[in-house]
């Protein structure tokens, strides 16, 4: 990897004809503008900001983490951090739904998974219909900045695969910057946190995943297993 | 007409053309989306920058572009005479222009019925406020992620007398001899395009023309710390 370079609003990052104008970026009179502050990245000619900062932007296809705001006569209107609200019909749930009881399904308050299926300028629509969505019983759910999540999840998964191998937790990071960790105990749901804001701190070194790896080797072995929780079924 | 530019000394011995030292930072207010603190000489503006997010009150949404909302506000500390906290006219009037002097180079229409939120604060003044308050807003607009075609810099501009300098403190601005001060306080994109230009006093066409070539100068030494700041705040 290259040593990447910052970008500012309206600043120049390349003349002539060399490179075409990818994400962020506007061609004047034969220069590339950067339109937004990020770091430049080039591929196959093109040349693209990616955001370093900034709210959660929604695109088609995200997995994100919402929660269900309001209850209308066909759906479910559900807050996933964006600037506009979800909208999640009953047609999208892969699932029996009494019409007269929305609220025996998702009641206002709880929590999904879910996909963003669709996008237009009355709004964003929700799917739960593929593997891995629906409603979340239990677990941790934390918030990070958006614009680091493709740094949580790694290449192919590989910094998030890294995480479950050490921590014995199912992890699920929503595109809108919201995570969820499903683990035995409560210690080897905190490790996988403490290592995912770790992760997020050091974001920009080289060599991340290797850094993790050290981290974990230097916070001690496996989390253990289910102890506190039994000891509470026991009191019980 | 007539410059008297050899014999004339700023009080703090400045030359005609140069700036008090500036200082400039982004990154100053976690919680915030994007934020920055700006000082030139004594003046210190803080800008914290929320959005673009979904505008409330319903009734202010734009379906066809967002709105940008500012709000100037000078500490009660910030000059030796305490002042009444709260809007006044004149910060009133100063946020609509912070407004004013931004949204050109803002891309609104990607955002239909959202808004994005500006807090300027002045933590102490010195004159320029005003023109701290937009440079502070401009980079706390770059650093919360907002698409932009350009940055926006900021200075007044002066004539004491006939004298033109740039960058006033509040002890020039007080200057009472010969024409008396006047303030002109101009923001530019640093490619030279004026999205804000106001004027306190009397002053010629043509020393106007020379206002502008003075400014756009001093402008461009801005957008350098500007710049720096940003590129800095990553490493």
């Amino acid at each position: 990897m290259t040593e990447r370079k910052i970008a500012i609003p309206g600043e120049i990052i390349a003349e002539g004809e060399d490179y075409l104008p990818g994400e962020w970026t506007e061609k004047r009179e034969g220069k590339i503008y950067a339109l937004k502050y990020g770091l430049i990245e080039e591929a196959n000619k093109l040349l693209k900001i990616i955001p370093v900062s900034g709210t959660y932007s929604p695109r088609r296809g995200n997995v994100v983490i919402g929660k269900i705001e309001n209850i209308t006569f066909n759906g479910w209107v559900v807050d996933i951090g964006a600037p506009e609200n979800a909208f999640l019909t009953v047609m999208e749930v892969p699932q029996y739904v009494n019409k007269d009881a929305l609220e025996e399904v998702f009641d206002i308050g709880d929590m999904l998974v879910a996909k963003i299926w669709s996008m237009n300028k009355r709004g964003i629509d929700l799917s739960l219909k593929a593997k891995g969505l629906g409603k979340i019983d239990e677990g941790l759910i934390f918030e990070i900045n958006p614009n680091k999540v493709p740094r949580v999840i790694g290449k192919e998964g590989s910094m998030i695969n890294l995480i479950k191998d050490n921590t014995g937790c199912d992890i699920t990071v929503g595109q809108n910057g919201r995570v969820l960790i499903e683990g035995d105990s409560i210690e080897g749901e905190l490790k996988a946190k403490k290592a995912i804001m770790h992760i997020v701190e050091k974001s920009y070194i080289e060599g991340l995943t290797e850094e993790v790896e050290n981290w974990f080797k230097s916070q001690g072995g496996l989390a253990p297993k289910r102890e506190v929780s039994k000891d509470l079924e026991d009191d019980e | 007409m007539a410059k008297k530019t050899e014999n004339f000394e700023r009080p703090d011995g400045r030359k005609l053309n140069e700036l008090r030292p500036i200082k400039a930072r982004v990154g100053v207010i976690p919680n915030a989306d994007g934020s920055a603190i700006y000082q030139s000489g004594d003046t210190i503006a803080i800008a914290a920058v929320y959005g673009p997010k979904k505008m409330h009150p319903q009734h202010q949404q734009d379906p066809a572009k967002g709105v940008l909302r500012c709000s100037y506000n000078m500490m009660t500390f910030s000059v030796s005479d305490r002042i009444k906290p709260g809007t006044s006219r004149r910060s009133t009037e100063i946020s609509k222009i912070t407004e004013w002097a931004l949204e050109p180079v803002l891309m609104l229409d990607k955002f239909p019925g959202q808004v994005i939120d500006i807090f300027i604060h002045i933590i102490q003044a010195d004159a320029g406020t005003r023109c701290a308050g937009i440079n502070a807003a401009s980079m706390a607009l770059a650093h919360a992620g907002v698409p932009m075609k350009n940055l926006v810099c900021s200075v007044s501009v002066g004539k004491l007398d006939k004298t033109l300098v740039v960058d006033l403190t509040k002890e020039e601005e007080d200057f009472e001899e010969g024409e008396g001060p006047t303030d002109i306080p101009v923001s530019m994109t640093p490619d030279g395009k004026i999205t804000h230009l106001q004027l306190d006093g009397k002053i010629g066409p043509e020393q106007l023309k020379e206002v502008l070539d003075i400014g756009k100068k001093a402008i461009e030494e801005i957008y350098e710390i500007q710049k720096k700041a940003l590129k800095e705040a990553f490493n």
